[in-house]
């Protein structure tokens, strides 16, 4: 036996790849293609919902994240990676988090800075520290604060429901849930994400942990800070309105960017849920989930630290 | 090559103080919103370099090893108090805009570096030489952050409004041009089409993000890549691209320097006895 043949088979058994690490039929691109399935009646309703520039702009975001990931992995020497559908997803968030008369220009620097900076320029799928859409799209609110901010379109015009109320008038919760109302295009409808989300949820992709916490934790600090006492309308129009249904059951659950131990996931809803209410009760815009997530992601690894599980045999007295 | 003009290519190129050597990230980061705050930056810093660098060089043999520091940082701001008051006099509007950067070349880490690595142990000449070329390569860096930033993330140069050099926004023209081939309102799929492309002209604007903070990070990262792949192509082309001159080889394990400021690995410990407290007298009585 020679060095070399030892070798090559230590490479054989050495299989690297990204999480989860779990010996079962689901694989990363089946866990994306469900996703991208789970995500499509927010989609549809979205396109129908707002018209025909919706769907461009969602189009250009997955079209442009898939591009760049494929320039990206020829650029830097890397096997292609598309195959994994990751950066569909990331462009379908992307696209759902954007106003649905947003420029196409701009939605394809959006989806490049996803992918190349996010997501690629720190090793790709599974080491990126904080949601690429997410990341893209606080760069798309910095940057073009006017474009993003804008949501006219032929359909609807005026405010979002969650401007509406932070200026102290009325919103309709009806219209809320279902979904007709000005937004982003993926954010609206409550009922067509939770329908995703329950797709998700009965595969097993996805639990209640996060999201389940991110909403109550969001809840009481309402009732406790909304300056509005206990008032059921306030409640469920901050939770039927802006993307904090998108972002808890779709974002904050994204594999790569929470956190591992269980809980260390409850920690991470609890703060997701704290963080959002101070942004929209007491920060200067509406909205505030994008922000929330993108902080709860930055501290993830501190979560981790102070709740990884002690080893069998360790800690204790005699320790 | 003559001794000052590869003083002056190796801060320009060769050790470029911002995107070789890495120093000075602060007022790098900090004042490069736009191309004249770079500029000026650049320049005030180069000033200072030169002359501090001149002075420390003439000073060399005076200055005790043991209070080399404080004695270095009394010649630098002795320097930047002059050219502050100056900046303050002649031009206020780029004072204001620096602002507490300009105190601040006190702690510059270049100018320290350069002070300790090349100016203490080099003749007065090659030492302002080195200050100039240095601060030059500063100024360089600094201008070329500041004109890219200014330029994507407000779209002007050196103040002028570049967006403006049709007589209106660069895409309001383009769409000017496009509305006379498709008018405006039009009906069926031509409309479409108009609808869809008016949206996109409609909307140049530059990358705000750019301007602030994070974009300081990106045209730095940016340029030092590009940097980086130069050097890289001119190695693989059989181009000679290490670090001339300051007798720093990157190789601290063999290196004699032991006041290094880089210094990375302590090969020995010097044990230093009366003896070869002695041997050291005796060395600098023979160099002078």
């Amino acid at each position: 036996m020679s060095e070399n043949t030892e070798k090559k088979e230590a490479k054989k058994l050495l299989k690297v790849s990204s999480n989860p690490h779990v010996r079962d039929g689901m694989n990363t691109r089946s866990i994306m293609l469900a996703v991208v399935i789970a995500l499509m009646p927010a989609t549809i309703f979205g396109i129908i919902n707002f018209g025909y520039h919706a769907f461009l702009v969602v189009a250009t975001a997955v079209g442009f994240s898939v591009l760049a990931e494929f320039v990206m992995c020829k650029i830097l020497k890397k096997p292609v990676s598309i195959s994994d559908c990751s950066a569909i997803v990331t462009g379908l968030l992307l696209g759902l988090n954007l106003p649905p008369m947003f420029p196409l220009w701009m939605t394809a620097v959006g989806a490049c800075f996803a992918i190349v900076v996010v997501k690629m320029l720190f090793g790709g799928l599974g080491q990126n520290f904080m949601n690429p859409a997410l990341g893209a799209r606080c760069f798309l609110v910095i940057s073009f604060a006017k474009y993003m901010t804008n949501f006219n379109c032929d359909a609807y015009t005026g405010a979002t429901p969650l401007a509406v109320l932070k200026s102290g008038g009325a919103v309709n919760i009806y219209d809320m849930v279902i979904g007709r109302t000005a937004g982003t295009i993926g954010e609206t409808s409550m009922i067509a994400i939770v329908l995703g989300a329950c797709f998700l949820i009965a595969l097993g992709i996805i639990d209640l942990r996060i999201p389940g916490m991110y909403i109550l934790s969001f809840v009481i600090f309402i009732l406790i800070f909304g300056k509005r006492g206990f008032d059921f309308n306030f409640v469920c129009a901050h939770l039927a309105g802006g993307g904090l249904m998108l972002g808890a059951f779709f974002m904050a659950t994204d594999y790569v960017t929470r956190p591992i131990t269980k809980k260390g996931q409850y920690v991470y809803g609890i703060l997701l849920g704290i963080l959002t209410g101070i942004f929209r009760i007491f920060g200067a815009s509406a909205e505030g989930v994008s922000y929330a997530i993108i902080l709860g992601n930055l501290l993830v690894p501190l979560i981790e630290k102070i709740t990884l599980p002690k080893a069998f045999g360790k800690g204790g007295e005699n320790s | 090559m003559n001794k000052c003009v590869e003083r002056l290519y190796n801060g320009l190129i060769k050790e470029n103080p911002t995107f070789v050597l890495m120093l000075g990230m602060c007022p790098t980061l900090a004042v490069t919103t736009s191309a004249i705050n770079g500029l000026g930056m650049g320049l005030s810093t180069m000033v200072v370099l030169a002359l501090s660098n001149m002075i420390i060089s003439a000073l060399r043999k005076i200055i005790p090893d043991k209070v080399r520091i404080p004695a270095y940082i009394v010649i630098i701001a002795t320097f930047v108090t002059i050219v502050e008051l100056l900046m303050h006099a002649f031009v206020p509007g780029l004072y204001s805009a620096l602002g507490i950067y300009i105190s601040l070349i006190v702690v510059n880490c270049i100018i320290l570096g350069r002070a300790e690595s090349y100016a203490s142990k080099n003749p007065v000449l090659p030492s302002l030489f080195d200050g100039i070329g240095m601060g030059l390569g500063f100024t360089m860096a600094l201008t070329l952050i500041g004109l890219l930033r200014e330029f994507l993330g407000a779209g002007t140069l050196f103040g002028f409004a570049t967006a403006n050099i049709f007589g209106d926004t660069f895409g309001n023209v383009l769409l000017n041009v496009f509305h006379k081939a498709i008018a405006p309102n039009s009906k069926g799929i031509l409309g479409f089409f108009e609808e869809i492309v008016s949206i996109e002209l409609g909307s140049f604007s530059p990358v705000g993000i750019l301007v602030m903070a994070p974009g300081a990070f990106f045209v730095l990262a940016t340029l030092t890549m590009i940097q980086n792949l130069i050097k890289d192509k001119g190695a693989k082309a059989g181009k000679d691209t290490s670090k001339i001159g300051s007798g720093c080889s990157s190789d601290c394990m063999n290196c004699k320097d032991t006041s290094c400021s880089k210094r990375l690995v302590e090969p020995e410990k010097e044990v230093i006895t009366e003896e070869a407290e002695d041997v050291k007298e005796e060395e600098v009585k023979d160099e002078q």
